[in-house]
């Protein structure tokens, strides 16, 4: 489904490489997390993955397309979810989606419907037409989910869509998320939460450094290390406990 | 098509949820154009209601100083106010009270008219027509009228005044010439023997429309020049909507979305288009309806309509070209509102709003030919002023588009660099 191969991303100006010879392969169906410190290179892996920023080197694939060559069918392939709120303040969330969902050239009545239901099953709907600058940070967080997944991705692309929310919101989130990975979405994921993460996705690698350090099911990398109880053991564990600020 | 439409009416929506930025970009261009045409209006009245206050210190107290006085009270421009002293009238003028004093010497009637009856009594006796005279000429000095401006005044009113004066003086002289020959050469002062009017005259020449002279006024020349100012002026807020969709994350998902950057910059043409021709409506509303109940001129619009509004449409696409390619530069509005009203007003400057090219340096005057103000002022003034017809403005019409299309051309491909995957 997604072949990511010996990706390196250098930015200009940096001496170290934020993603250094990387590579993964991502099943069909999967949720897929991508865990690791701040800094580590998951926002520029994910980034690189969604066309926003052109790698270094390497190659990477979803579906058997690549953007040199299938740029627009890439781009109705996947959804994405950016870490900031990716919104228009002074518009409602019904005209932020109507104008997000028209750019995947959804039109009419099949728009409205798609957006009324997802705006339901995430608790909005009464407040459809509210300007998005008088939401909470949890409901534009849910906005931010539905303009990603009107046009129905194959893939969708998540960074960190639970941060700086409340436990209810987060629960609704991952819950509908739960359902679009059982209608047939593929999820790829970057969190801080390693509970959450833990119990959510199906497979996870932790990178730092830019490096992928370690991949598998959840319960398999607590098994690898005998005195890790959950997968934040083994994060500090692998990853160890100096803090990682960085200007 | 249909994102073109849905980008076109999310602009829409984006601008008028901006009460306060509606009102900025629709009002303030008016208030602009008022303010500057009543400013300006005096300088093309031949007859104003604003006098300048002059002061005037006649030492002369003849003929020729009552001349002058007359010619200034006249010219309807000035207000004479009488003063004793020249020391008194250089003070209140060098300390900025007065913009000027006029300074008439002592016997500046009395000496005009010795020296003229001499130099004319000398000429006549060269012809044989008169005995010469023994007697060695008078010494008579040159007189020398004394003009105080205040260090802060404009050198183009100070010309104007100086050249004013001389004419006056000129024709004194004349006059006085005129005089003497007619009393050494006939003994009844009544017989006509000199035309003193002047021989040659000058007519100004207007261009017509139809039967009637097309008369330039404040109005017709303020209005095309600060419109078009106000049109550039888009560039700013379009700038700003373009760096808030880089700031707030927007952008960032339109890339990720099977759009093109022409179609987002499309829609965003289409209503600053509208924006445009909306604020030039306004501003021609303003002219024809509000400058003649507030004592201006009327814009003269009639039979014009349709070249205005064809030269509001191609003006206002090059302003939107050049803020598309400023958003897309940008990365700050710190960088792209600074920038937007700093260079309208350069291209403002060269673009003759202010200062006519034609009195520009030589180098300003070339880089003028490059500024699209210069280009829409240009067509303006062809149609208010020079009845000019859609072939005497196609240039000017082919150079704004084509800078609309080079600007957009240049915004899309250093987006498509800077984004390249």
């Amino acid at each position: 489904m997604i072949a990511v191969e010996q990706i390196s991303k250098k930015y200009k100006g940096s001496e170290n490489f934020s993603v250094s010879n990387l590579n993964l392969f991502i099943q069909e169906k999967e949720i897929f997390g991508l865990l690791g410190p701040n800094g580590a290179g998951k926002t520029t892996l994910i980034s690189i993955l969604c066309s926003l920023i052109k790698p270094t080197s390497g190659s990477f694939s979803i579906n058997g397309l690549t953007y040199q060559k299938n740029k627009n069918k890439l781009k109705q392939l996947i959804g994405i979810v950016p870490q900031e709120y990716a919104l228009y303040p002074t518009l409602s969330a019904y005209e932020n989606l109507k104008y997000f969902g028209s750019m995947y050239g959804l039109k009419g009545k099949n728009l409205d419907d798609k957006i009324n239901a997802a705006l339901e099953h995430l608790g909005l709907l009464p407040f459809a037409n509210k300007p998005i600058d008088t939401f909470s940070g949890g409901m534009k967080r849910r906005v931010n989910l539905i303009a990603s997944i009107l046009h129905d991705p194959k893939v969708l692309f998540l960074d960190e869509p639970t941060v700086g929310v409340d436990v209810q919101s987060k629960n609704v989130i991952i819950g509908f998320l739960q359902d679009l990975n059982k209608k047939g979405t593929t999820i790829i994921y970057t969190s801080h939460h390693l509970n959450e993460a833990e119990s959510f996705c199906s497979r996870v690698a932790i990178i730092d450094h830019g490096k992928l350090i370690i991949k598998g099911k959840p319960s398999e990398l607590i098994g690898k290390y005998p005195e890790a109880h959950n997968l934040e053991d083994v994060f500090l564990t692998i990853t160890g406990k100096a803090l990682r600020d960085h200007a | 098509m249909h994102k073109l439409w849905a980008s076109t009416y999310k602009e829409i929506l984006l601008l008028t949820r901006d009460i306060g930025g509606i009102a900025i970009l629709f009002v303030m261009p008016l208030v602009l154009i008022v303010t500057i045409t009543l400013i300006q209006d005096s300088t093309f009245k031949t007859v104003s209601d604003a006098k300048i206050p002059i002061l005037l210190v006649n030492n002369d107290q003849g003929s020729v100083s009552e001349t002058i006085k007359t010619g200034l009270s006249e010219s309807n421009a000035f207000e004479i106010i009488l003063k004793a002293h020249e020391q008194e009238a250089k003070e209140l003028v060098f300390s900025g009270k007065y913009q000027l004093a006029i300074i008439i010497p002592e016997k500046l009637s009395e000496d005009l008219e010795k020296k003229v009856a001499q130099n004319v009594e000398g000429i006549i006796a060269k012809f044989g027509l008169e005995e010469e005279t023994e007697t060695e000429p008078l010494d008579i000095p040159n007189k020398e009228v004394k003009l105080y401006f205040d260090p802060a005044t404009q050198v183009s009113f100070k010309s104007s005044v100086k050249n004013g004066i001389d004419k006056m003086i000129s024709k004194i002289e004349t006059q006085s010439i005129y005089k003497a020959f007619q009393e050494q050469v006939s003994d009844d002062p009544t017989e006509v023997i000199f035309e003193t009017e002047n021989f040659i005259t000058f007519t100004e020449i207007l261009p017509q429309e139809g039967n009637e002279e097309i008369i330039p006024n404040s109005v017709q020349h303020n209005v095309p020049a600060w419109t078009l100012f106000a049109i550039f002026f888009i560039i700013v807020p379009l700038s700003i909507n373009i760096v808030k969709e880089k700031s707030q994350g927007t952008f960032v998902r339109l890339r990720t979305n099977p759009v093109s950057y022409a179609t987002v910059l499309g829609g965003k043409t289409i209503v600053y288009l509208i924006v445009c021709l909306i604020q030039f409506m306004l501003m021609l509303l303003v002219g024809v309806y509000l400058f003649p109940a507030i004592g201006l001129p009327t814009l003269q619009v009639s039979g014009r309509l349709p070249l205005l509004f064809i030269v509001a449409i191609f003006a206002g696409l090059a302003a939107i070209g050049l803020g598309l390619l400023l958003g897309t530069i940008a990365k700050t509005q710190e960088q792209s509102a600074p920038f937007g009203a700093t260079f309208v007003v350069i291209l403002a400057a060269m673009g003759g709003v202010w200062v006519p090219v034609f009195i520009m340096p030589k180098f300003m005057q070339t880089l003028s030919n490059i500024s699209p103000m210069n280009w829409g002022l240009n067509a303006f003034y062809d149609v208010f002023l020079r009845n000019g017809s859609l072939l005497d403005i196609l240039p000017e019409l082919l150079l704004l588009l084509a800078f609309f299309l080079i600007t957009t051309l240049i915004a899309i491909t250093y987006n498509e660099k800077k984004n390249a995957v």
